[in-house]
């Protein structure tokens, strides 16, 4: 159904494109031909859905080269990036929500609701822009960018370059591509953390007024053990569908990112394949990331029950 | 016999309907008596009417053509002349910042528009009627929840061409699956009821219970996911602008100005600053007003 609905979406007039404006009739019809263009669509429908199921998306139009080929290349680079901004988003996330709703009402509670309402609000290629234009272009400290320095004597086992360059113990590598990742990681991350804090905040604050909390606090348990023992578990269900349908979407937003920061993941492939209209990568990176986007809220689903002792799935 | 059972159910009908009108403006007016005390709200409502009235007056205040272009005097800061400086083709930033805010609106109401009519029917209708109807609509809502939204407008763009209409079908459509299940649930859940079964019992029809009795009880969630969805539609088509599949130049939307200016990050950083800080205005001015009509209309969330 998902695979259906995206294959009748995607089709254009890519022959075309690929041969550009001074093309003829006929050597259009040709490469149409040649693409297997010309039949008709649920003759393609059929031969595409055979061949997905044998695990084989097609060749790229443009390079020529089997389009699973060129996003398997390019997904360790998009995962990395997208599980940094989750780190980031839940670390400071959580770290500020909590923090918020202890201190309700405080300087900290108010400029963090501010700072996160401002967060979601702003678009998360102009955040990147910023840091471009601040860090990298004015100050120098970190690279516009990239993932790593190409020129260092560092060669790539698995393309998931932090885990490569931990296991070879190449520690110059590793710093090169903590720098690398920082600002791309930061944009992506910045609305999921403003979303997450404020879920965080709203959640502890519902727990911490309940009649169990007002227990443990009249045991004569310390502050600090209401809050992460008790408090905390409870406050964290909301938090975890919040943190699972974010991580879902930083798929999404890996797109704008990468593009502003030229990372070679899968969202820069996927624009660049768009403007090429190369089919077979458009469609295989839509249904890869449908296919992760279903896992994680599975995956989320499944952590409810974790979490939720209550939550039983028969 | 017949006419006389239809003439006095019309009879008994127009006083409850009426009743519940009664009820509804005036809850419309404990929500308005409620939003007025809300400052940050009202912050928000104002600053987006003066989003809209500048878009509206864009002719009248915007001090040069948008698209005329001066190459002798590109890449300016601000200055007397150009108070937000220029862009690589001397083109004025604040004027194309005002007529761009047309585009951005336009295709952020009118993507909540269109999202709006075609997932509130969706909704109402597979809330209300049961069977294959119901079955298939729900799929494919399901099957569009699979995608993540800017990848699903992404698609969209790739097989429609790139303009200002084909934008807004493409961000409608990406929303309509969460207003469906929004309306679905709400229905499902009031028309069991007693007064909706009261009204059916005295004659109503299908489409009046649905658009007298269970509609207005449903409303409250959708104006609050409207008001939001907006900004995400708003920032969803700067960011389709941005890279490149949105409205084509020499038509300004803010995202395609924000993507003029990236190459000059170095020597015009404003040509990238401002048209990100209208956007972000605007949608913080729909998020600010969007949580205080959810406080306004569900007071039971507010509280802790």
């Amino acid at each position: 159904m998902v695979i259906f609905l995206v294959m009748r979406v995607v089709p254009g007039e890519p022959a075309a494109m690929i041969l550009g404006d001074k093309a003829s009739p006929e050597a259009i019809a040709r490469v149409r031909k040649a693409l297997g263009l010309d039949e008709p669509l649920p003759v393609q429908y059929v031969r595409f859905g055979s061949d997905l199921v044998r695990g084989n998306l097609g060749n790229s139009f443009i390079t020529r080269t089997p389009a699973s080929e060129e996003i398997r290349s390019a997904l360790p680079a998009t995962v990395e990036l997208s599980l940094a901004a989750v780190l980031l988003a839940v670390v400071f996330g959580v770290g500020a929500g909590i923090i918020s709703a202890t201190r309700r009402y405080s300087i900290f509670d108010r400029a963090s609701m501010v700072g996160a309402v401002l967060g979601i609000s702003m678009p998360s290629f102009w955040i990147g822009l910023l840091l471009i234009a601040l860090f990298a272009v004015r100050l120098r400290w970190l690279p516009v960018s990239g993932r790593i320095n190409v020129t260092l004597p560092f060669v790539p086992v698995s393309r998931f370059f932090l885990v490569d360059s931990l296991l070879t113990g190449n520690a110059v590598a590793l710093a090169d591509t903590l720098r690398h990742l920082a600002l791309p990681a930061i944009t992506l991350g910045t609305a999921s953390m403003a979303l997450i804090a404020r879920m965080t905040r709203s959640s502890m604050l519902e727990v911490i007024q309940q009649d169990y909390i007002v227990m443990a606090r009249a045991k004569g348990l310390r502050e600090r053990m209401v809050i992460m023992r008790h408090a905390l578990k409870n406050a964290l269900i909301p938090v975890a569908t919040v943190v699972g349908l974010q991580t879902g979407s930083l798929l999404g937003g890996a797109v704008l990112t990468e593009t502003i920061f030229a990372w070679p993941g899968i969202g820069k492939l996927l624009v660049d394949a768009v403007v090429q209209r190369d089919i077979p990568v458009v469609q295989g990176i839509v249904m890869l990331t449908a296919l992760l986007f279903v896992l994680i809220n599975l995956l989320v689903d499944l952590l409810y029950a974790y979490l939720d002792p209550r939550v039983r799935y028969a | 016999m017949s006419g006389c059972d239809s003439s006095s159910a019309n009879r008994r009908v127009r006083p409850a309907t009426l009743a519940w009108a009664g009820k509804d403006v005036r809850r419309s007016r404990t929500v308005w008596v409620r939003l007025r005390r809300d400052r940050v709200a009202l912050g928000g409502l104002g600053l987006f009417s003066l989003l809209l009235g500048v878009a509206v007056l864009a002719p009248l205040i915007s001090p040069y053509d948008p698209n005329a272009q001066d190459l002798r005097s590109n890449l300016q800061a601000s200055s007397r002349a150009h108070l937000l400086g220029t862009d690589d083709l001397g083109r004025d930033l604040l004027s194309r910042i005002i007529y761009g805010s047309r585009v951005s609106l336009v295709a952020g109401l009118a993507a909540m528009a269109v999202a709006l009519c075609l997932g509130v029917f969706i909704g109402a209708t597979t809330g209300y009627f049961h069977g294959l109807y119901e079955a298939v609509m729900m799929r494919a809502m399901d099957s569009l929840l699979a995608f993540p939204g800017i990848i699903l407008a992404i698609a969209l763009m790739a097989a429609l061409r790139p303009s200002l209409q084909n934008v807004i079908i493409a961000l409608g459509v990406v929303a309509t699956p969460a207003y469906a299940r929004l309306v679905r649930g709400s229905v499902l859940s009031v028309k069991e009821r007693d007064y909706v079964e009261a009204a059916r019992a005295i004659g109503a029809g299908h489409g009046r219970i649905l658009a007298h009795y269970i509609m207005p009880n449903v409303m409250a969630p959708i104006i609050v996911q409207a008001t939001l969805q907006t900004g995400s539609a708003m920032l969803a088509e700067a960011g389709l602008s941005f890279l490149g599949l949105g409205v084509q130049p020499p038509t300004a939307s803010w995202g395609s100005i924000l993507n003029d200016g990236r190459p000059y990050l170095y020597a015009a950083p404003y040509a990238a600053i401002f048209p990100g800080l209208a956007i972000m205005v605007a949608v913080l001015s729909l998020n600010l007003l969007g949580d205080g009509l959810r406080d306004a209309l569900d007071p039971r969330l507010s509280e802790g």
